[in-house]
């Protein structure tokens, strides 16, 4: 799997380009460690996978949120709209396609409606931002108060719950011994980093990070691109809120609240940069797994809740202060 | 495909901004196979009529006939369609790609495709782009150095060598010399020859005057969005240029309208 920082990267090898390169994964093998010492659980197969599981959801929604990062553009509203997404498809399954007696043809029904309104709410989104000139900083903050208003209007404030178990095999079937969700991710993972670093397109979300006027200089429609991104990274939130739903058997009004920032902290925990043409994918599902694990980490310490939001967030606060100074001092950042 | 004429004329091109007029009714002349200069002071307007020429601009008024045909720029790729290329004082390049990436952004090499999702030939393009350099004798960086890493000569030839690719009549190089060392910038300037050479016209924007005096057939100057002159560049000299840049006494009245 491709796992450079850039499409076709070569620079000199010091200690600190290994550190940015591969730090994380670094990060990841020193939590499990040191998870595995505090707790005799951590390390049994049940706990790791579902860590993974648990994961997932966030993981599928960071995928997009990697690609409009690698734009420099941002996306506050996943949460809101994973929530609406999955509100959708729930009340979809529950009252238009006959439940569990709608079979297999009403279940697809339902989850293409909840990726649907994802992807509309997505484009939108991206018209608003490239179109109507607005940061995205602002069109999505917009976004993630209109999609929660929509979500509880929808769903009238209470949950859609009782969704049937062809549903939940989303979130508990297994393909083979895998579970259905990591089967989801582990595939998404792979078609991103393929379509980042192999197709046109991927190296055009790159490029035009770094450089957005002389990719339009050289007529490449970045409008375009960036509208279908954020379009593609609504319907990615919608999924995550279509597996959210299932996970749970029931859209809760209030699923997925602040959940951008779990998001947003998994990608640059990952390493992509904020401001925008550098990161990776790969790196993204381990930033993911990272969050998790501390979640799950201090849950298995028996740690407050409350603790465990301040720990996140200064987790998240050092790897960037950490990232920051590593580049600054290896230089050729212009910034 | 017309072989006689001039390549490109312009003919009272008006740009504004709101309320500022950027150019005032432009009007020259480029001559197949020459080097034109063109000079003035900051806010004279070069560069909005280049930006004019290559597409990033649409006049307000006046009109373009290029290769003997009148047309209208409406965009970058047109302008390349046509068969011109601009070089950018700034080279326009993406720091985290490497040069064949640069050479071929928004041409890439694709091996197969479904729908808008095409997968990249990268060997292909590494290939072409080292032959490309190869004809303008550079050499290109090792593949996967990204151009953000090179020195500002090296960024110059890529830049140049992305122009040159799809073989246009007329190249644009704007202050091609304003970010260089010296001795890179005396090899920079040698490529306005070099595309004569090779049956390119030329447009060269530049603040170093004797640059200018050097290496072009024909000189205009700007000012405050006119063209104050337009002179043959063997029967002009330093003092000339520079005279007509801040003004003779001649225009100093016309100069603010």
């Amino acid at each position: 799997m491709p796992e450079s920082d850039a499409p076709a990267l070569e620079r000199r090898r010091d200690w600190r380009e290994l550190a940015l390169g591969y730090g994380i994964y670094l990060v990841l093998a020193l939590f499990v460690l040191v998870m595995a010492l505090l707790s005799p659980n951590f390390l049994r197969p049940g706990n790791l996978l579902n860590i993974a599981v648990q994961a997932s959801t966030v993981a599928v929604i960071a995928v997009g949120a990697t690609m409009v990062i690698l734009l420099a553009e941002i996306d506050l509203s996943v949460g809101s709209v994973a929530a609406l997404s999955g509100a959708v498809t729930a009340g979809v399954l529950k009252f238009a396609v006959g439940g569990a007696a709608g079979g297999v043809v009403g279940l697809l029904v339902a989850i293409a409606a909840g990726l649907a309104v994802g992807t509309v709410l997505g484009a939108i989104n991206g018209v608003l931002t490239v179109r109507g000139g607005i940061p995205s900083f602002i069109v999505t903050l917009g976004m993630l108060s209109i999609a929660r208003g929509l979500t509880l209007l929808y769903t009238g404030g209470r949950p859609i719950f009782a969704l049937g178990p062809d549903f939940s095999v989303l979130a508990y079937g297994r393909l083979a011994t895998v579970p259905v969700p990591i089967v989801i991710l582990v595939t998404l993972y792979v078609l991103a980093a393929l379509f980042l670093h192999t197709t046109q397109l991927g190296r055009y979300i790159y490029a035009a990070g770094t450089n957005r006027r002389a990719v339009a200089l050289a007529g490449i429609n970045v409008d375009r691109l960036k509208l279908g991104v954020f379009a593609l990274a609504g319907a990615l939130a919608g999924l995550g809120g279509v597996l959210l739903t299932s996970r749970l058997d029931s859209a809760q009004p209030t699923a997925a609240a602040g959940w951008e920032l779990d998001v947003i902290a998994a990608v640059v925990l990952g390493g992509t940069s904020l401001y925008g043409g550098r990161g990776s994918v790969v790196k993204t599902l381990v930033g993911a797994i990272i969050l998790q694990l501390i979640s799950n980490g201090l849950n298995l310490l028996n740690v407050q809740a409350y603790w465990q939001q301040i720990t996140k967030g200064g987790v998240i606060l050092l790897a960037l202060l950490l990232e920051r100074s590593l580049r600054r001092a290896r230089g050729g950042e212009s910034l | 495909m017309s072989n006689q004429g001039p390549l490109l004329e312009l003919d009272g091109i008006v740009k504004r901004f709101g309320g500022v007029l950027a150019l005032d009714g432009v009007s020259l002349t480029l001559e197949r196979g020459t080097v034109l200069g063109l000079i003035g002071d900051n806010g004279a307007g070069k560069s909005t009529l280049i930006k004019v020429v290559s597409g990033a601009y649409q006049p307000d008024g006046g009109r373009i006939r290029f290769d003997g045909q009148q047309v209208r720029i409406v965009n970058p790729r047109y302008a390349k369609t046509i068969g011109i290329e601009t070089v950018y004082q700034d080279l326009a390049l993406v720091d985290t790609l490497d040069a064949a990436g640069n050479i071929f952004l928004g041409r890439e090499i694709v091996r197969y495709g479904a729908g808008p999702v095409k997968v990249l030939n990268k060997h292909a393009m590494q290939r072409s782009a080292r032959e490309l350099l190869g004809r303008l004798g550079l050499e290109l960086p090792s593949s996967g150095t990204e151009v953000g890493m090179l020195s500002g000569g090296q960024r110059q030839s890529v830049a140049i060598s992305r122009a040159l690719y799809t073989r246009p009549q007329l190249v644009i190089l704007d202050e091609p010399t304003s970010a260089l060392a010296v001795t890179e910038a005396r090899k920079v300037l040698e490529m306005p020859r070099t595309l004569v050479a090779q049956g390119v016209a030329v447009i060269l924007i530049s603040h170093t005057l004797q640059d200018v005096l050097d290496v072009t057939d024909r000189i205009v100057v700007l000012r405050k969005g006119r063209k104050v002159a337009d002179l043959d560049t063997g029967a002009t000299d330093l003092e000339e240029l520079v005279t007509y840049i801040v003004g003779s006494e001649r225009t100093r009245g016309a100069g603010y309208a």
